[in-house]
């Protein structure tokens, strides 16, 4: 019985159960898993050649008088740009004041009190637009709009430009965030006869507050690398921002990012140097921020 | 409670009604959130205005001859900015084609259960450590790595290859491919995210489904689950391109601000966020009028581009709404 049934079959080729890859469509198959590892592997060399060089090659300047020193000129030896650091955090600074509260009114308006009106649905739209701005243009708008107005070059213009960068990171990831609060504790606190504002200050904000950070830091810590935007904002500056005792609130201002720049093009090796070190001084800010901010999300309130 | 309540005591109770102040300020406070909503929307028009309204002079006075020109000297002034558009476009393609290739393939690798779920995790924040580093570093980083490491591979193919129009200059510094290669890096973590995020929304059911037919795993990517979220694939690749168009750092110091038309990889060129960011400060009167446009173009270009990715993010979301999980 079993005899006829093989002579049944003789000459059928029958898919085998095993896996070998000497089939075409294993084989195939096996193939592409490797190539999509490999592909994946090569591109995680260029964030660790970015900074192997930025420790190899800004360590080695790292010291003190880094912090404590103006840029050289060029036939100059030493010097630091402690100064520009100075211009990064005052601008960064100016711009968080503007963004964060601008954002999260807003974001308060996106996700609570107008979450389905038409208004909510275009001002989402517009942050959407603003999150695919180019710098360069936050620039250009900051330069039209503050710059030609004022008169001069200065550390507001720059943080106004940064702040337009911001807003969007700001005003969507809190809108997020609010989103995320527990139905319950808002109407526990209603149910109490809490006002629709009281209710914001005294339940959502602190318990958003987490999410509200992780916005608050991943847009500083984009702002705090832009540089375009100050190109012709903040333009550039070899001095301190506090001269004499006195402000020069409204003077052109250094920033890390337009140092490294400038820095980065020129024939004079100490100058080039000073650029890795303030790449490398920018990156480790940078990250610092951004890492903070994404262990933060992750300590999230979950309900 | 501490204070015991006799049943026929008249009773002091702790709930009073909202006075009058807290009514005010809950009103006050509702209409505040309400018009910085507004203000969202009145800082892009205030934006397009500003842009716009300074370009005005520059384009009555060049009109379309500024898109069609190619010479830009601000002495004679002569400006035409097709080469920039040229620049613009061509490098954003590249950098797409590049990037696209690869945060595909990793937004495949990382959520088809390839590895295991830590390692996963651990890829993914490197990937997206890839945005963190600011643009001007990565020019940096390419001046002084990616144009050295390249320029030997570079002149090898351009002595063997002349008479392919990409290879027919050699690199002798920076151009259109160091460049490229930099700011693919950089739309990398842009392109892969969305994709994973399209990717790993299909249900699970689908591929299991494949499996249960007899797929390998890439039948099952290629049959099932490519099809399922090739529209939020698409719309990461729009994105990324019109983050492409605007990214300006990298490129203003690695694509070598010549302003010249060129299909070579080797040759400098130029873009137009690249041609704001080298020539704004230092731009007299007329030139910076004349920049204004350029960057009204700019703006044009990308709103387009983006406002394109975001209507075909909507569109994967809405298709992905009626998939159950």
């Amino acid at each position: 019985m079993s005899q006829e049934i093989t002579d049944a079959f003789e000459g059928i080729d029958f898919p085998t159960l095993e896996r070998s890859l000497r089939h075409p469509r294993t084989f195939f198959s096996s193939a592409l898993s490797i190539l999509t590892g490999v592909v994946t592997v090569v591109a995680c060399i260029p964030l660790f050649s970015v900074l192997f060089m930025l420790i190899w090659r800004g360590g080695k300047r790292l010291s003190l008088s880094l912090l404590t020193e103006t840029p050289p000129s060029a036939f100059e030896s030493g010097g630091g740009f402690g100064n520009a650091i100075v211009g990064t955090l005052l601008m960064v600074g100016i711009s968080v004041l503007i963004s964060v509260p601008f954002g999260v009114l807003a974001a308060l308006f996106l996700a609570e009190f107008g979450s389905d009106s038409k208004t909510a649905s275009a001002v989402r739209f517009c942050a959407k637009l603003l999150t695919g701005f180019p710098s360069i243009l936050a620039g250009v708008f900051a330069y039209a709009a503050v710059v030609l107005v004022t008169g001069t070059y200065s550390a507001p213009a720059g943080g106004i430009a940064l702040s337009i960068l911001m807003l969007p990171i700001v005003m969507l990831t809190a809108e997020e965030a609010i989103k995320m609060v527990p139905h319950r504790m808002k109407e526990a606190a209603i149910g109490m006869g809490a006002t629709q504002t009281q209710v914001v200050w005294k339940v959502i904000l602190p318990t958003a507050l987490p999410g509200l950070l992780t916005g608050v830091m991943l847009a500083v810590a984009r702002a705090a690398g832009e540089t375009a935007p100050l190109l012709f904002t903040a333009l550039n500056s070899n001095y301190w921002i506090v001269q004499d005792g006195e402000l020069a609130l409204m003077d052109p201002t250094a920033s890390l990012a337009v140092l490294i720049f400038n820095f980065s093009g020129v024939p004079f090796e100490n100058q080039i140097e000073l650029a890795w070190a303030a790449a490398l001084v920018l990156v480790m800010i940078v990250l610092v921020i951004n890492i903070g901010g994404q262990i933060l999300s992750r300590n999230k309130v979950t309900s | 409670m501490a204070t015991s309540i006799e049943p026929n005591e008249s009773i002091d109770s702790v709930a009073s009604p909202p006075t009058t102040w807290d009514v005010a300020w809950d009103r006050a406070f509702r209409a505040m959130t309400h018009v910085f909503s507004w203000m969202t929307i009145l800082l892009v028009l205030y934006i397009l205005y500003e842009i716009g309204g300074k370009a005005i002079p520059a384009v009555q006075e060049f009109g379309f001859s500024f898109i069609t020109g190619t010479t830009w000297d601000a002495n004679k002034g002569e400006f035409g900015v097709l080469p920039e558009i040229w620049g613009t476009l061509y490098s954003s393609l590249l950098a797409l084609a590049i990037a696209g290739f690869f945060g595909v393939s990793i937004a495949i690798f990382l959520t088809q259960d390839f590895l295991p779920a830590y390692l996963e995790v651990v890829f993914k924040n490197i990937v997206e450590l890839l945005a963190a580093i600011p643009s001007v570093v990565y020019g940096l980083w390419g001046i002084y790595v990616v144009i050295p490491a390249i320029r030997p591979a570079a002149n090898w193919v351009h002595e063997h290859f002349e008479w392919i129009p990409f290879f027919k200059t050699s690199l002798s510094g920076p151009g259109m491919l160091p460049a490229s290669l930099v700011l693919a890096i950089m739309i990398l973590p842009t392109v892969s995210a969305i994709s994973r995020d399209a990717i790993s929304s299909v249900p699970h059911k689908l591929k299991e489904a494949a499996f249960g037919l007899g797929a390998t795993r890439w039948e099952a990517i290629f049959g099932v689950i490519i099809p399922a979220s090739a529209t939020g694939i698409f719309g990461s690749l729009v994105l990324g391109f019109g983050r492409a168009l605007g990214e300006t750092m990298a490129l203003a110091m690695l694509v070598g601000n010549s302003n010249q038309l060129t299909v070579s990889l080797f040759s400098p060129a130029n873009t137009l966020a690249a041609l704001l960011a080298n020539n704004f400060p230092e731009a007299g009167k007329q030139e910076e009028q004349v920049l204004m446009y350029a960057a009204l173009l700019l703006m044009a270009i990308t709103l387009g581009v983006n406002i394109f990715g975001a209507a075909i993010m909507r569109r994967a979301s809405a298709h992905m709404k009626g998939a159950t999980k």
